[in-house]
């Protein structure tokens, strides 16, 4: 198995605090990685820094076997295809045109056609000439993935996808999701919803305050002493006939 | 696509309407005789009205108006902002300032020169401006940057206003900065019309980074484009056209805020696809105004920039009104 992406013992500083604080992490083909942690653990500055967008203190990032920092700028984006937190759209233009935005070096016809094709994979090829400001945030986010998965890289990093999305969406996110990986492919997400992750991962990683707390399959990463120590919880992951749960209430007043 | 197809045939017909009445119409009638004459016999009294006052003046008007509205649509798209325009970072202050500090030293009858300082002014601006461009991502970094930029040129060119040696030079730097398309002739375009090119292209080359940037600066910067030169020359193209534009016309505000929002809709938002349309959008505004400017009967000529600020300042709260509505829906 080939790496996708190795980050071994990165440490970045953000202002003076250290945000992420000597993480390893490896990804290959055919995993559905899951980034977990509270806020503020550092979650978004490990796809950050596995992007070559945040300077490492110490360590070392290779995307594809190369330092995504010199990588130019087409050739990093045939090794990885980055959807940040939030998936704002400054325009209102139609969804099979910001869907294009994942082909940016592909001849215009031809990205028509591979964005009405990613359009199609997330079911929404009846809404391609909608605005995209038009739209539900459920649609709005499959468009987003639809521009995610025309980019056709073999490695995605998503930051909260299924952030401020109804549970079905969120199902159907991470299906989505699972379909690149079926395909070959390999993604790293992050998620608020342990029970989501424990659902739907291949391999969760816990960080807590910019440290390695816990890898491994999500029953082993999401023990009842991780969810303790790291999330301030009491309970478990349990398993229900329609797959693993979250139980758990507060430990205390306060973390 | 029809969509945009259409808006460009509209637009295009549009400013050949304009620049016909443009070099045809003004204060002194002509008959139907005289435009014939005039066409026959460029030489002609009618034909000197036509083409030596009347005819430059429209150019002129037509290129700082497809400038400005250029120069707006590629900062709307950079700052993802459809409030920005060439003012907000402080390209036309500093463009201002250039030109008022050779006026009150009295230099302006050298030829060129007040062009060269007014350009001298908006490159220096927009070197600032890419430098921090480079530096931060952030668009909202860039507009508070311009702000007190634009404050700045603002506040120095009052200085040169109060320590102006004669009322007399002062009367001619505030006519300036009013904006005015009288007057010039062919040599006056042709001293603009080189850094206008330049600001075309640059702005045509940056056209798939301002797209990109549709997305958001995160996602784009690893979309494989190279967004740091998109960005620079967005910058640089802005910069050019509105300093071209401010040497051939003096300070000709809201034409790059009002034009790109008059084709926003018919190019379906799309940063890329709004460049052209509100280039043409914006040289039919200029030359509508300087018509009007021309024809509004007034003891002295309206200028140029009280009439697009007339007009503008209103379509702006208008804007404003839309913008803040959405944000409550």
């Amino acid at each position: 198995m080939s790496a996708l992406l190795t980050i071994t013992d990165a440490s970045v500083r953000v202002g003076r605090a250290l945000a992420l604080d000597g993480v390893s992490l490896q990804v290959g083909p055919g995993e559905l990685v899951g980034v977990v942690g509270p806020n503020g653990a550092g979650k978004t500055t490990l796809l950050r820094a596995a992007l070559g967008l945040q300077k490492l203190v110490s360590g070392e990032v290779k995307l594809g076997g190369r330092d995504p920092r010199t990588t130019p700028p087409a050739e990093l984006a045939r090794r990885v295809a980055y959807l940040p937190q939030g998936r704002r759209l400054a325009w209102n233009v139609p969804a099979w045109r910001a869907a294009a935005l994942g082909a940016p070096n592909a001849p215009p016809a031809k990205a028509r056609q591979i964005a009405l094709e990613a359009l199609t994979a997330v079911g929404l090829e009846t809404l391609a000439e909608r605005g995209v400001l038009d739209m539900s945030g459920g649609e709005r986010a499959r468009v987003v993935l639809a521009r995610l998965f025309a980019a056709g890289a073999p490695l995605i990093l998503a930051d909260e996808p299924t952030a401020g999305l109804d549970p079905d969406a969120q199902l159907l996110t991470l299906e989505l999701l699972r379909g690149r990986v079926e395909a070959g492919g390999a993604v790293v997400v992050t998620l608020h919803d342990l029970g989501l992750a424990a659902r739907a991962c291949d391999r969760v990683v816990v960080l807590h305050r910019g440290r390695l707390a816990a890898e491994g399959p999500p029953r082993h990463a999401l023990s009842p002493s991780v969810l303790a120590e790291v999330f301030g919880l009491d309970g478990a992951i349990l398993d229900t006939p329609s797959g693993p749960v979250l139980a758990a209430g507060r430990t205390g007043p306060s973390r | 696509m029809s969509r945009s197809v259409l808006l460009l045939v509209l637009l295009c017909g549009g400013l050949v309407a304009a620049l016909a009445a443009g070099a045809a119409l003004g204060e002194v009638p002509l008959s139907a005789a005289q435009y014939l004459e005039a066409l026959r016999h460029p030489s002609s009294a009618a034909g000197e009205i036509v083409w030596s006052i009347r005819a430059p003046r429209t150019v002129a008007a037509g290129l700082v108006g497809a400038a400005l509205g250029l120069s707006g649509a590629v900062l709307q798209g950079l700052l993802r902002n459809p409030l920005a325009d060439p003012a907000v970072l402080g390209v036309s202050a500093l463009s201002g300032l250039g030109a008022s500090l050779v006026i009150a030293l009295g230099l302006a009858v050298l030829p060129g020169a007040v062009e060269t300082a007014a350009l001298a002014g908006a490159l220096a601006a927009g070197g600032l401006i890419a430098a921090l461009a480079a530096r931060f991502r952030e668009p909202e970094t860039l507009i508070l940057f311009g702000v007190s930029l634009s404050a700045l040129g603002g506040a120095a060119t009052s200085l040169v206003f109060n320590l102006s040696p004669s009322p007399i030079a002062a009367a001619e730097v505030l006519s300036w900065l009013l904006g005015s398309a009288a007057n010039r002739d062919w040599t006056d375009i042709g001293w603009a019309v080189p850094a206008m090119i330049a600001g075309v292209a640059l702005s045509a080359y940056s056209a798939r980074g301002l797209r990109m940037l549709t997305l958001g600066d995160e996602a784009a910067a690893v979309s494989g484009l190279p967004m740091a030169r998109l960005r620079a020359a967005a910058v640089a193209g802005a910069a050019l056209l509105t300093g071209a534009a401010t040497a051939l016309a003096g300070i000709v505000g809201f034409v790059g805020l009002a034009a790109p929002h008059l084709v926003r809709a018919g190019a379906r938002d799309d940063p890329g696809l709004t460049l052209l349309p509100s280039a043409l959008a914006g040289a039919v505004l200029v030359i509508l105004a300087d018509l009007a400017s021309r024809l509004i009967p007034t003891d002295v000529e309206l200028k140029l920039g009280v009439v697009t600020a007339l007009f503008g300042a209103p379509l702006f709260g208008l804007i404003a009104w839309r913008v803040a509505r959405s944000w409550r829906a």
